[in-house]
Parts: C-alpha cells; structure tokens; sequence
C-alpha cells in the first residue's frame, strides 16, 4: 500500500484517491457538498500561489494550500 | 400583479449553483432575473408569475445540499417546509448528474410533490454523455424532464409535468432512504454517514441511468492559460483593457448623435417655451433639460456599451478565473477569495457588488468586501474618467493610450481597496482565515445576441429612468441653489465658498466638491452637476452645448486638476443606492458609516498627497 499524502503535495497533473478528510465542521459538508468524500477520485488540475484547482466528480473546485493540507490522499 | 403573487400558490425551483436555475425561471415566467455563469449569484428568493398556469414560480438561492445548514439552505428548507409550495422542482445538471441529484434525493425525504428536472441535456451531448431519463424517473418514482433552458428546449414540458403535481393529477412516490432519522445526524459521523449514504445511492442511480460520463479530468487548453500564475494574470489585464478600449471607441458615435440631437432640441424647446415666464423656462430648459441631456449623452453611451462586455464576461464563465488569480493578494489582505468577485460585480454596480457579498460565508469576511466594495469605479463612474482621460491626457484620438490610462486607474482602485481591506482586516475586524471552496465551472458559450438586446435595452431604461427620476430635479434643485441669491450671493457660491479652503488644499476648487456632493444621489451626476456649476457662473450662453471638455479647459482646469478630480472621482463616498444596500446587509449604521467614510478620507488623502507633489 503506497502512502498516504496531504493533497496540497500532488503536482499538477497528478491523480490520487481522497483517503481522509481532516476538517471538521461546515467545511467538512461543504465538502462534501461537492463531492468531496472518501474514495473519490481527484486530480490536480492548475495550481497558482497559495491555491490550487482539482477536478472530482466531475467539477473543478479551486481549495486553499491550507485547506488542502487536512486532507489526505493515496497517489 | 405583484398582490396575485402573494395570494397564488406557488411552485418553487430549488437546485445546485449554476445548473441554470434563474435561466429557466426567466423563461418560464418571461422576467429578467439575472443570470450569470458563476455559483451563488441568485442570492435572494426571485418570485414571479408562471407564464400559462395559476401558479407563482419561486428561484430559491443556489444551495449544494441541504446538509450544511448555511443562509441560503435554511432559507430554501423553510420555504419547501412551510407549505407554501403546491410543487417543488429540483433543477439538476446533467454534465454533473451525480452531484446534483444528491439534493433531489434530500428534496424527496422533505416533500412528496416534487419533479426533477434535468437541465444542460445540449452540453451533455456534446460531451457524449447520455441519460435514460425514463428508467431514472422509475428508480426514483418523481416524474423527470429533460430540459435545455438556453435552447429553452422541453421548457412546455417541465411547465405542464409541474402543474400536474401541483393540481395532484400525477402523484410521485419518491423514493426514501434514510429512515426518518432526518437529514442532520446529532454527531458528525452520523451526519457523515447520512451525507454518505445519500452519496452513494446518488453515485448508483447515475451508474444504472447514465453512460459516457467521463472519469478524467477534461484538459481545457484556455485553463491552460487563463489558470496560469504568469500568463493568467497578463490574460486578465488583456481582457480589461480590450473592455476599456471597446467602450471608449465605442461610445463616441453614438455620444456625438446624442449630443447633437439634444442640441438641437434644446434649440428647439427654448423657442417652443417663449411663451413661459423667463424664470419657469431657465429651471426647466437649464436646470432639468440641459442636466438631464447632459447624463443621457456623455454617460449612457459608455454604460450601454461597458455593462454587455462585462455580462458576456460573466456569462462565459470569467468571473470565478479571476478570483481564482486574485485568491493570494485578497487572502493576504485577511480577506476571503470570493471578495475578487464581488469586487468585480463592482464594477456593474457597487450595489450590485454589496448584494453579491452574501456568497462571502464567514461573517467577518462579508463585511470586509462591503465595506470596501465602493472603492472600485463602477459603471456609473467610468464615463466621467473616461471623459477627462480623453480631455487631458490621451487625445480625441489616441483610445488605445486612454483604454490603457484607465486599466491603470482601474488597478489603482483595486490596489486601494485591497489595502483598505487590510486596514481593516489589523484594526477593527481581525480573525483567523476561513476555509474556502470555490467552483470554478465549465465555460459555457454566452448567448450574445440575447445579452445585447437584454443589456441595452436594460440599461438604456434604467439610466433613462435614472436621467427622469434624479437627474431631473437634481438639476432643477441645482439650478435653484445657483439662482437663488442670499446676501448678495447665490446659495452655490456660498456652499462653494465654504468648501473653497478644502478643496484648494486637495488641488481642486471648492465648486468640484460641491458637484461631489450633489452626486450623491447618483455618481452620473457629478461632471453634469459640475458642467452646471461652472456654466452658471459663467455665461449662460454655453448651455446646451454638450462639449465638456470646453467648459472645464475655459474654467482654467489643468491636467493636475483633472488627475486631483479622478482620484477623488475613484475615492469617495458610495452613491445613496450603494449606502442604502449597504445599511440593508449590515444591519449596523456603524458600518453604514465606515463604507462610507473610508473611501473618503483615502480620497482627500490621496488628493492632498497629490497636491503637495504638484505645488514643490
């Protein structure tokens, strides 16, 4: 089993499955309003200072570094 | 028929940001709510009449779930609730089939009369996508439209399948899954749970009704470059100079026709009202007459011009691009992401941009784009920098050199409101960072045609409607205060006389600050206002003529007057439509005042600054 990694590390390009979500709260639902839930697919589409945009469930979400460091995936 | 729409039972549309909600709601009940491509700019609950039934249709706010129990869900869950709905229709988007049905699925565990409706059925198509809408209104017992709203394809069908939920010809039986235990769990992982199982179902009823959604992310080779840390920002500024250049070329045609056709009746008037009273003529011909031609010919042009770029902008799918660049400088200013959109809603309209301030979550961050939205130029500002740009220091000529003068200008405001918003973000409103997911959604090709038409004839009304209702006694209110004499001096020269010492010192005079003020009512006011003042003390015989320029280069302006007159004109107090929106969202005249006194002083500041430059 290969390790698991904060999101904010995938380089653009890159495909990981989400394995954890370390937020809590009204961002969690938001979340996973969009889709985001564990053993969803995600890929790292553009990334710009500070902030990055990834594409699940067929929607491209632009999360913060910060916010993107909680969640953990498996490339 | 606004009393018909409280009494008549209604049907309210509840969906997913950005699935076309408000384009579907404007076809079937023929009104203009606006409609944009980017999520959460319905923000308030639209009402209006569906065009061939008894029914009133109800475009709730944009909500990703009824989980999260944010503003705009508790305002849709009260509505559906309270029973005011004969029918709910959940809007779904079939490019993001999974994600969208999720809120039917929670919609059908509150409410049994309910249609699903499958909008974006065309852009599905082009992406090979293809969904048996039959088998999945059997899987989930509620009646199924496909729909193409920009199209306005299988709208007659959505209308009649409504109404016969509604009337209670067609009984759905939604399919149920949670049972009872309602859609917010006591602890996390039981709403975690909930959320998941309501995901999963959503995830199966997709796998068994639909095929050719694609499982990787789509390579978009505009992202490529609009996204790009570099060349994203220099597309950006691209964009906002073409937007600058296309409206300063385009709006000298039409401003000189306007012109000359006011001058001409102006002519005509002064020989059709011969017969009034000298004092009943010089009010209305150049008091009200020539203040209301003046805001109808130098500013509508530029606005009906400016407003449409922006739209097909908006509706392209820009607006969320350039939040998504801008993110890093306003996330360092303390403030929220989201404040790059409603600082470009700004642009439009400063009230328009406060009011778009409610898709800002955490509380704290709201206000800091209210309070600073007033700091970027907005449309009814444009002409005016436009006018002096052109008069002083690009040329007639050189629109190139202007677009670009004013892209500058337009930076400066944004610089400045993201410095404020920073001052703002170490004194009087710190606290920590909140989270931030913003959508950013498929391009989608605006419907040119139909902006147009809406945007000018919308626009030409309202800044008509404008002209009539404030420039009009604005002007003969003006003409009084510059008439009416006291102690041997008109009431203008005294205001100006008092506001003499201030606005020397600010590198102006003290008549330009008067025109400031008197522009409160309408910022289009200001250089019409301004044109009156100096006309009035001067000779009578300018009025009528529209050439501005000409009036303010005889009253002795220099280029360092009309820099000083810019600042000021980007940096000052909202206008009152912006001051009321703003007390309305705050609720707190504390704020009322900081939006309003902020950009103020940074414009006295800034013009001081300037003046003391200029007089070394």
């Amino acid at each position: 089993m290969e390790k698991w990694i904060p999101l904010c590390c995938l380089a653009k390009g890159d495909c990981a499955t989400v394995r954890q979500i370390q937020i809590s709260g009204a961002m969690r639902r938001r979340l996973q309003d969009l889709g985001l839930t564990e053993g969803v697919g995600i890929v790292c589409c553009h990334q710009a200072l500070g902030l990055a945009a990834y594409w699940f469930c067929g929607t491209m979400v632009a999360l913060r570094k910060s916010d993107a460091a909680s969640i953990l995936v498996q490339p | 028929m606004k009393k018909d729409a409280r009494t008549e039972a209604s049907i309210a549309l509840i969906g997913n940001p950005n699935v076309g909600k408000s384009t579907i709601f404007n076809a079937l009940t023929g009104a203009h709510q606006h409609t944009g491509n980017w999520p959460g700019k319905t923000v308030a609950v639209a009402r209006g009449h569906c065009q061939g039934t008894a029914y009133t249709l109800v475009d709730l706010p944009g909500t990703y779930s009824l989980l999260s129990r944010s503003e705009e869900e508790t305002i849709a869950v009260e509505f559906v609730q309270s029973g005011q709905a004969a029918c709910t229709v959940v809007v779904c988007d079939a490019t993001c089939l999974e994600r969208t049905l999720s809120l039917a699925l929670q919609m059908m565990e509150l409410t049994d009369r309910i249609v699903v409706c499958v909008n974006l059925l065309d852009e599905a198509q082009k992406q090979s996508i293809a969904i048996d809408l039959p088998k999945l209104a059997r899987l989930l017992g509620v009646p199924v439209v496909g729909t193409s709203a920009g199209k306005t394809e299988g709208l007659e069908r959505l209308r009649q399948t409504m109404q016969d939920v509604a009337e209670g010809k067609t009984i759905p039986k939604p399919l149920r899954i949670l049972q009872n235990q309602g859609l917010h769990g006591r602890t996390e992982a039981e709403s975690d749970q909930i959320a998941m199982a309501l995901r999963l179902r959503a995830k199966q009823l997709v796998e068994s009704c639909a095929s050719g959604i694609a499982q990787t992310a789509p390579h978009s080779k505009l992202d490529a470059i609009v996204l790009h840390p570099i060349w994203g920002k220099a597309v950006m500024a691209a964009l906002l100079l073409m937007v600058f250049w296309l409206t300063i070329e385009g709006a000298n045609v039409p401003s000189r026709w306007l012109q000359s056709g006011f001058d001409a009746l102006g002519s005509f008037l002064q020989k059709a009202c011969a017969w009034l009273p000298e004092l009943w003529r010089s009010v209305l011909l150049d008091g009200v007459y020539a203040t209301a031609a003046r805001v109808v010919a130098v500013m509508l042009p530029p606005m009906a011009i400016f407003f449409p770029l922006f739209t097909i902008l908006e509706d392209f799918g820009y607006l969320p691009r350039a939040a998504f660049l801008l993110d890093r400088p306003f996330c360092r200013c303390g403030a929220c992401g989201k404040q790059a959109l409603t600082t470009c809603m700004g642009f439009g309209c400063n009230a328009v941009g406060v009011t778009g301030c409610r898709i800002i979550d955490s509380p704290r961050e709201r206000l800091l784009a209210i309070a600073t939205n007033a700091f970027v130029p907005c449309n009814g500002r444009f002409p005016t920098l436009i006018l002096l740009i052109t008069v002083f220091f690009a040329g007639k000529t050189a629109t190139i050199l202007a677009a670009g003068m004013l892209t500058l200008f337009v930076m400066l405001a944004v610089g400045m409101s993201m410095a404020a918003t920073k001052l703002l973000h170490k004194t009087v409103l710190k606290g920590e960072m909140s989270s931030f997911a913003m959508e950013l959604p498929p391009y989608r090709r605006p419907n040119i045609g139909r902006i147009l038409w809406r945007s000018v004839c919308d626009r030409t009304l309202f800044v008509l409607g404008r002209a009539v209702m404030v420039a009009a006694p604005a002007g003969a209110m003006i003409w009084l205060l510059a008439n009416v004499n006291c102690q041997g001096q008109s009431i203008l020269l005294w205001i100006s006389n008092f506001l003499q010492p201030l606005g020397q010192i600010m590198g102006m005079n003290g008549a330009i600050l008067a025109a400031f003020l008197l522009g409160i009512p309408a910022n289009e006011l200001v250089l019409p206002v301004l044109c009156m003042i100096l006309s009035a003390s001067g000779t009578l015989s300018q009025l009528g003529n529209a050439d501005i320029g000409a009036i303010l280069l005889a009253n002795g302006w220099t280029w360092q007057t009309a820099l000083c007159v810019m600042t000021l004109c980007l940096f000052h107090a909202p206008c009152a439509t912006t001051i009321l929106t703003i007390k309305k969202e705050t609720g707190s005249t504390k704020w009322t005042l900081i939006s309003i006194a902020l950009p103020t002083a940074v414009g006295m500041i800034l013009c001081l600054l300037l003046h003391t430059i200029f007089a070394l």
